[in-house]
């Protein structure tokens, strides 16, 4: 049942190999956390799986029901279709991913309009509804995001996101640059609706925190190459790699 | 005229456009980039249109400009002088008798048939202008049939108009496949679009962009099923004709507010007029 | 019936932090459990009781040895599963009690205890009820169900970790200290369910250090001993 597959995955930035020799799987309904310091490719890696920049060599196959084949033979206008209506990604600045001076109906309603909604009012009430499910008061429905805090526009991103129900979840430290308690919040939401909704989850974080709460596995990567991999619970309480002990040792306990 | 071809352009211009328009003719809305010319008048006064009539007329068409609607403007007299001293070919206001007809801003209200051709002037041919500002990012859009940012900019209208108030320049679906800008036609002629029998052509001379539809293609204004696409039109009839189906003009007929709605299509206008009883 | 059969385990921590120090802790351990039956684990401090047990879980990953478990009526050795393997026989066969509640921090006390039951595919209003009763049972006002538990005291908080352990029925089920911060009232309850746990055919493997517990619902002992440092 593996949904998404990376295979021996390079990259390189100029003299930087941002991935080196990087494989691994996602299974149906798995929750998948990438962690990894700033440099170590994490991001790269979300990227190179999600489709938007292409590796230097190895493939990304993905299955739609029909077998694992590689993302890159499909075309970019399936690419982009896979990305729009399967797959979801929700991005670190929910700013660069929301459109600001649309409503926040307007932006939930935007995924559901490109899958093919054509009723305006059942639009509507699908996005007053996940306004609720994502705790933003429906009333907001008309309100343009910049009026809203950082955590809302974060909660409102992943409304928009997950609207279409995608099989497929990137995030890319969903939680990053916000408070504690607000990201507290978000984590929450985020491990309930995944596992409401049965969604495959690719999370890139920093944080080992975050991924003990949201992911079943871990994958710790390093200067662009996968170090230690595991259960979560394997991972953070028996590192075995150097790199992976140093991470759990330097987090700062609550 | 001595010194210039046969409507201006030289032969090989000519050759260049009509690759340009068949290309454009085999995918329609697409907006197929060509070289434009230099015109002997600037852009934004129909240079677009003009190349495109230039490199279709032969010794035998007959051709019909308007403006508005209208084939006594100014700009509509001018254009239609142009072909007749450059090709020396018939013209007329009759739309019916017309094989090429060269618009601004509307679609006659005489239904037309197979074998005309209609070209219109186009100001900006990308229907994601105000959405999109970069015409790469826009072209991709087009290319992956990417066009959320349309829908998003329709819901929003009706949030906060209650309805599409867009009454001129509506974006339409050509094919199901391409969005397309019809040119600042009236709302209420993008039926006429759909179905036509003629061949519609579009032609924006600075932006250098040509676009067609076929005949017998659809074409489909864009607008959610609780909120059809509702064009307007001025709750009177037509104070010459009587017509009370055809898009009106508003005048202003005197200083103290007086105002007239008249059909704004010339010609519909007086041949009704001619067979009333 | 044998329900878990481990044997040969090896676990050596290496701890690159402190220059390579390597800490035998398992050597050729095994222990075999059996439906209905209760082992406790007994030894001095730092012999590797809860190192055992870890292991159990697949927790600590062993360096040599297997851990066979019945799970959907085959044996499968969960030290070379695959990760959805491990997650499913968590699931559905191999429960575990640790010392210490670990919980989602918004989650109301009666969802922490209904999630095993909802990972398990049960009705929402079913694994209401049957958190709320034994959220009930082990003394927890209502008031409380509703509030999250991470303000809760040391031993109220041990006690959602015992009834979200104990509201799921598990085949079998590892206890590390269970009753470590209850008193001599919630730790009868606790030996109760336990005795009930056993008595429906769920093994079970403790560490007890209360006597009193360890007497209640102990079979058999299994004592482990420190093993020599190696250089």
């Amino acid at each position: 049942m593996t949904l998404l597959q990376a295979r021996d995955l390079r990259k390189r930035f100029g003299p930087v190999a941002a991935l080196d020799d990087v494989s691994l799987s996602l299974r149906r309904r798995e929750i998948v956390a990438i962690v990894g310091e700033s440099g170590s490719g994490k991001s790269t890696l979300l990227n190179v799986l999600s489709g938007r920049i292409a590796p230097d060599s190895g493939t990304v196959l993905y299955d739609e029901g029909e077998g694992l084949s590689p993302i890159a033979g499909r075309g970019e206008a399936r690419l982009r279709h896979l990305q729009r209506t399967r797959w979801g990604f929700v991005q670190q600045d929910p700013r660069q991913a929301l459109r600001l001076s649309v409503t926040a109906g307007g932006n939930i309603g935007e995924r559901l309009m490109v899958s093919g909604a054509r009723h305006y009012g059942d639009i509507r009430a699908t996005a007053a509804r996940w306004l609720e499910t994502v705790e933003i008061d429906p009333a907001r429905l008309d309100d343009l995001p910049r009026t809203f805090s950082g955590g809302m526009l974060q909660r409102l991103q992943i409304a928009a996101t997950l609207v279409t129900e995608p099989e497929l979840v990137f995030m890319d430290e969903p939680t990053g640059g916000l408070d504690v308690s607000v990201q507290a919040r978000i984590l929450d939401l985020v491990r309930g609706l995944v596992r409401r909704l049965g969604l495959a989850v690719l999370l890139v974080t920093h944080d080992i925190g975050v991924a003990r709460l949201l992911a079943d596995r871990l994958v710790v990567m390093r200067h662009g190459r996968i170090v230690e991999t595991g259960l979560t619970d394997q991972v953070l309480d028996d590192p075995h790699h150097e790199y992976t002990q140093l991470l759990v040792s330097s987090v700062l306990p609550a | 005229m001595q010194g210039y071809n046969f409507a201006y352009l030289d032969e090989h211009t000519k050759r260049m456009i009509r690759r340009a328009i068949l290309k454009a003719v085999a995918i329609p809305g697409h907006q197929v980039p060509f070289a434009s010319r230099e015109m002997p008048l600037p852009y934004g006064w129909g240079t677009g249109g003009i190349q495109l009539t230039a490199s279709l007329l032969g010794p035998d068409d007959v051709l019909k400009v308007i403006d508005q609607g209208a084939d006594d403007t100014t700009n509509a007299v001018s254009i239609r002088r142009f072909f007749a001293r450059t090709a020396g070919i018939r013209t007329t206001t009759r739309t019916a008798e017309a094989t090429v007809i060269q618009t601004r801003h509307r679609i006659p209200e005489t239904p037309l048939r197979e074998g005309q051709i209609i070209v219109y002037q186009v100001p900006i041919p990308e229907p994601l202008y105000r959405l999109e500002p970069s015409r790469a990012a826009a072209a991709q859009m087009h290319a992956l049939a990417d066009y959320g940012a349309m829908h998003v900019r329709l819901y929003e209208e009706i949030t906060r108009h209650g309805r599409v108030a867009l009454s001129y320049d509506y974006p339409v679906m050509v094919n199901e496949r391409y969005l397309m800008s019809p040119s600042p036609i009236p709302a209420f002629d993008n039926p006429k679009l759909h179905m036509n029998p003629a061949m519609q052509l579009f032609g924006a001379g600075r932006e250098k962009r040509i676009y067609a539809v076929p005949p017998f293609t659809a074409v489909r204004s864009l607008d959610f099923e609780d909120h059809p696409f509702d064009p307007r039109r001025a709750d009177a009839a037509c104070a010459l004709c009587g017509a009370r189906e055809t898009y009106l003009d508003e005048i202003v007929s005197d200083d103290r507010g007086g105002k007239m709605f008249v059909c704004s299509d010339t010609d519909c206008c007086e041949s009704r007029r001619e067979t009333a009883p | 019936m044998i329900v878990l059969d481990a044997a040969g385990l090896e676990k050596t921590f290496v701890l690159h932090l402190q220059n390579g120090t390597r800490l035998p802790v398992l050597r050729g351990a095994g222990l075999t459990l059996r439906a209905g039956r209760c082992v406790a684990l007994t030894g001095p401090s730092g012999a590797g009781k809860s190192t055992l047990l870890r292991a159990l879980y697949g927790n600590y990953r062993v360096s040599a040895g297997s851990i066979r478990v019945r799970h959907r009526g085959a044996m499968i050795d969960m030290a070379d599963a695959p990760p959805e393997r491990v997650i499913e026989i968590r699931r559905e066969t191999l429960g575990y009690v640790s010392q210490f509640l670990r919980a989602m921090p918004r989650l109301a006390a009666r969802d922490v205890v209904a999630a095993p039951l909802l990972d398990r595919g049960a009705a929402a209003e079913a694994a209401a009820a049957r958190a709320r009763a034994m959220l009930d049972r082990l003394g927890i006002p209502t008031p409380l169900h509703a509030l999250p538990p991470v303000t809760f005291s040391g031993g109220e908080q041990q006690r959602v970790n015992l009834a979200r352990a104990f509201a799921c029925e598990w085949p079998i089920l590892l206890l590390d200290e269970p009753t470590a911060s209850l008193d001599a009232a919630n730790r009868d309850i606790v030996i109760g369910l336990m005795r009930e746990a056993k008595a429906r055919g769920a093994a079970l493997l403790g560490i007890f250090h209360d006597r009193h517990v360890r007497d209640a619902v102990a079979d058999e002992t299994l004592s482990l001993e420190p093993l020599k440092e190696s250089a």
